[in-house]
């Protein structure tokens, strides 16, 4: 019996002691700021190693001009990283955050919002600031942007019997032309299976999944139901088919495999079908209008700052390094992103002229959902899209609105 | 009490604060940054766990999938372990096997493989127009798109029959949220490719257990079967089988464990898609904290998943207990 009461005491002991330890764990409110020379802690989601090469470099400069040190690593999954970092207090202090994630970030306190703080801030489009706005707040600066825009198979469009001046900018010209290239035995339209491509359609309709601030459900109206609809003709009399149906994974390698006249895609296209379809000819046309307006989606990334970190001044000047005109365009011809500096367009167009339709989207685009909590939310309702040729959209989007209503809701 | 202190010391500190520590945390509503164990962290009592349970929303919807997906994974996988093991087991014993040593290996080769690199082989082997696919045609079977197909066996089997919906009486909403339907969907087609890829990896370890257990037993009680004229069957189902019951209760016991812990390979293969009919209360425990912050409900799916665990081997215990004449 004694024995058992010392054990227990040993273990009691132990339990103790550790928590004692535990005062690693306590959160020093605002974590003492440094000056001087900093040691930056870069986390990056690199799109391959060009990128990679190209930001440790850009680091690199900084870092030697500056008087800093910088070390940049690439992530596996920057998602799990970071969530990681932030629960263990190690966050690195600068990195990357995309749009879609960003609201998670910013309404739990883990990004500085320094915005505005930048030089010339209204220079970044619109369109990218709001994604990276919450609760009024500009936070982080973005990176580089991407649209989507429609492309048009050049051997296939004419075999349809299809000339330049056919290329759709409404919808009832696009469902026109569809149906005149089904005619001719091509399938006309490869549409990704996502809210981030029917989206699209969603805001050319003039709705969305939420209000501009964030706060409000508003997926069940009247505009997205048209969207959807529309969406569900076409995939109905099989003028649009989904990736899988076309034994793809998206709709790039559908469109690479000359299986489709058309798809919707971003501006990666480009890389991916130099890469891996180098014969294909294709043109790039802005998406067309709907009832509403015209309308595309725009996807970025953020150059994220830690709200723990203990250089934010120095990060400061490193993202205001990163984000300068000359410094997007050496990126752009790096690794082929757009610069979101309205600034850098003109350099841009006239060294790329062929995606001035993705640039010229940044106007009418809109950004992903930036409220917390929506992965799930929006994965289901990515699931509903994925049988939205056989399914009610009504009832689709009806289930969005109540689960979208009880997230922003808590 | 001197000599056991050093493992007390250390299971306390690596196994029973942990856990209390995520006890704790499941009842707050941590959002993941800096310490669960301030006064800024709001407790939250058991939300978390009602919200899983009795709120009808997308988290208890959510749960009711992954906890179905992983019953039949369960149903499914555990008995087909034991009986590929048992079988593998059973024929290495045999003395008469020519290359014994080359079959022992080969068949435990998976289990010591990464699960990692093995469901990267699979997904090669289970694309579109991967292996598998390629070799059901060339029986003329134009085979699924297996990690795109989201239907459930049972729901196919129905459509084969021109059962294509829910028969109206089924179309009611079932326990916790879910329609029966949903509930007597069966594992979709992707699933079953995990399905196939974990019998495949895991038998390999179960027979090894299998086969020290028959190595072990006593060569009187064969002997003194044949002497009695039992057959093959008999004395396999009379003699081999019974003294091999604590054995299936390790296998069994270690295979609910394994199965209904199942993370791996779904992180690999299919993150949860396609339709959520991959995700399983494990995946979707680290989904909900590492990518939603929601650190308080993701760490009570899993202490949800522990009782799940405990309650299936306790019954398990009972079903295998030694039966006392009376």
């Amino acid at each position: 019996m004694i024995r058992r009461t010392a054990l227990a005491a040993v273990a009691a002991g132990a339990l103790l002691a550790s928590t004692a330890c535990g005062g690693g764990f306590d959160d020093s409110a605002d974590a003492g700021q440094q000056t001087g020379p900093a040691s930056l802690q870069i986390l990056i989601a690199s799109s391959g190693q060009a990128e990679t090469k190209a930001v440790q470099d850009a680091a690199a400069d900084w870092a030697s001009s500056s008087g800093n040190t910088a070390t940049v690593t690439p992530a596996q999954d920057i998602a799990q990283q970071l969530g990681q970092a932030f629960a263990g207090d190690s966050a690195p202090d600068v990195f990357y955050v995309d749009a879609f994630r960003f609201a998670d970030y910013a309404k739990v306190g883990a990004l500085e919002p320094y915005g505005d703080k930048l030089s010339n801030p209204d220079d970044f489009y619109q369109s990218l600031r709001t994604p990276f706005t919450y609760d009024g707040k500009f936070y982080c600066a973005p990176k580089d942007f991407s649209t989507l825009a429609l492309q048009i198979n050049t051997d296939l469009w004419t075999k349809a019997g299809l000339s330049d001046g056919d290329v759709p900018t409404t919808w009832d010209q696009l469902t026109a032309v569809s149906q005149k290239i089904k005619s001719a035995g091509i399938v006309p339209l490869a549409l990704g299976d996502t809210r981030d491509r029917i989206g699209a359609f969603m805001v050319q309709a003039g709705g969305w999944i939420i209000s501009p601030d964030g706060k409000q459900a508003t997926a069940d109206t009247p505009e997205n139901l048209q969207a959807l609809q529309y969406v569900q003709s076409l995939l109905k009399q099989g003028l649009a088919q989904y990736p899988k149906q076309l034994d793809a994974g998206w709709s790039g390698e559908a469109f690479g495999k000359g299986k489709t006249a058309m798809t919707i895609e971003g501006n990666w296209i480009k890389g991916a079908l130099q890469a891996d379809y180098p014969n294909i000819k294709y043109t790039v046309h802005p998406l067309p209008a709907g009832p509403k307006a015209q309308g595309t989606l725009s996807f970025t990334q953020c150059w994220g700052i830690s709200a723990k970190s203990r250089y934010k001044d120095q990060a400061i000047k490193f993202v205001e390094a990163m984000t300068t005109v000359d410094q997007q365009m050496t990126a752009a011809k790096a690794f082929g992103v757009m610069p979101s500096r309205q600034s850098a367009s003109a350099q841009y167009i006239q060294l790329f002229p062929a995606d001035k339709p993705f640039i010229d989207g940044a106007a009418y685009a809109h950004g992903p959902v930036n409220a917390p909590k929506m992965d799930s939310v929006l994965g289901d309702f990515d699931t509903g899209l994925q049988g939205l040729a056989n399914g009610d959209p009504k009832a689709l989007l009806a289930r969005v609105q109540k689960n979208t209503e009880s997230v922003l809701g808590q | 009490m001197l000599f056991v202190a050093p493992v007390v010391l250390i299971l306390g500190v690596f196994l029973l604060l942990p856990i209390l520590m995520a006890l704790w945390v499941s009842l707050t509503g941590w959002n993941g940054q800096g310490s669960p164990f301030t006064g800024d962290v709001p407790f939250v009592g058991t939300d978390n766990y009602t919200r899983l349970f009795t709120e009808d929303g997308l988290a208890r919807q959510d749960f009711m999938t992954s906890i179905r997906n992983n019953l039949y994974f369960v149903l499914l996988v555990v008995p087909a372990q034991t009986a590929l093991a048992l079988a593998l087991a059973l024929v290495i014993d045999k003395r008469m096997l020519k290359g014994k040593v080359f079959f022992r290996t080969a068949f435990y080769f998976p289990s010591v493989t990464s699960s990692v690199a093995i469901s990267v082989v699979f997904l090669f082997m289970f694309a579109n127009s991967g292996a598998v696919n390629s070799l059901l045609g060339a029986f003329g079977i134009d085979g699924p798109q297996w990690f795109a197909d989201s239907r459930g066996v049972v729901h196919v089997l129905l459509g084969a029959v021109g059962v294509d919906t829910a028969p109206a009486a089924h179309d009611s909403v079932g326990p916790f949220g879910l329609t029966w339907w949903d509930w007597l969907s069966g594992p979709s087609v992707a699933m079953c490719a995990i399905i196939a890829l974990v019998i495949w990896t895991t038998s390999g370890t179960f027979m090894l257990m299998f086969l020290a257990a028959l190595q072990n037993l006593p060569k009187q009680l064969d002997e003194a079967s044949l002497i009695d004229g039992a057959n093959r069957w008999q004395h396999l189902r009379y003699v081999t089988l019974p003294q091999l019951r604590p054995t299936f209760f390790l296998v069994l016991t270690l295979g609910l464990i394994g199965t209904w812990q199942v993370f791996d390979q779904i992180y690999v293969m299919s993150q949860g898609n396609p339709a959520k009919t991959t995700l399983t209360p494990a995946f979707l425990s680290y989904r909900t904290a590492f990518r939603e912050f929601e650190y308080g409900s993701g760490a009570a799916i899993s202490f949800v998943l522990f009782l799940i665990i405990v309650a299936m081997t306790l019954f398990q215990r009972w079903i295998l207990r030694e039966r006392r004449p009376s």
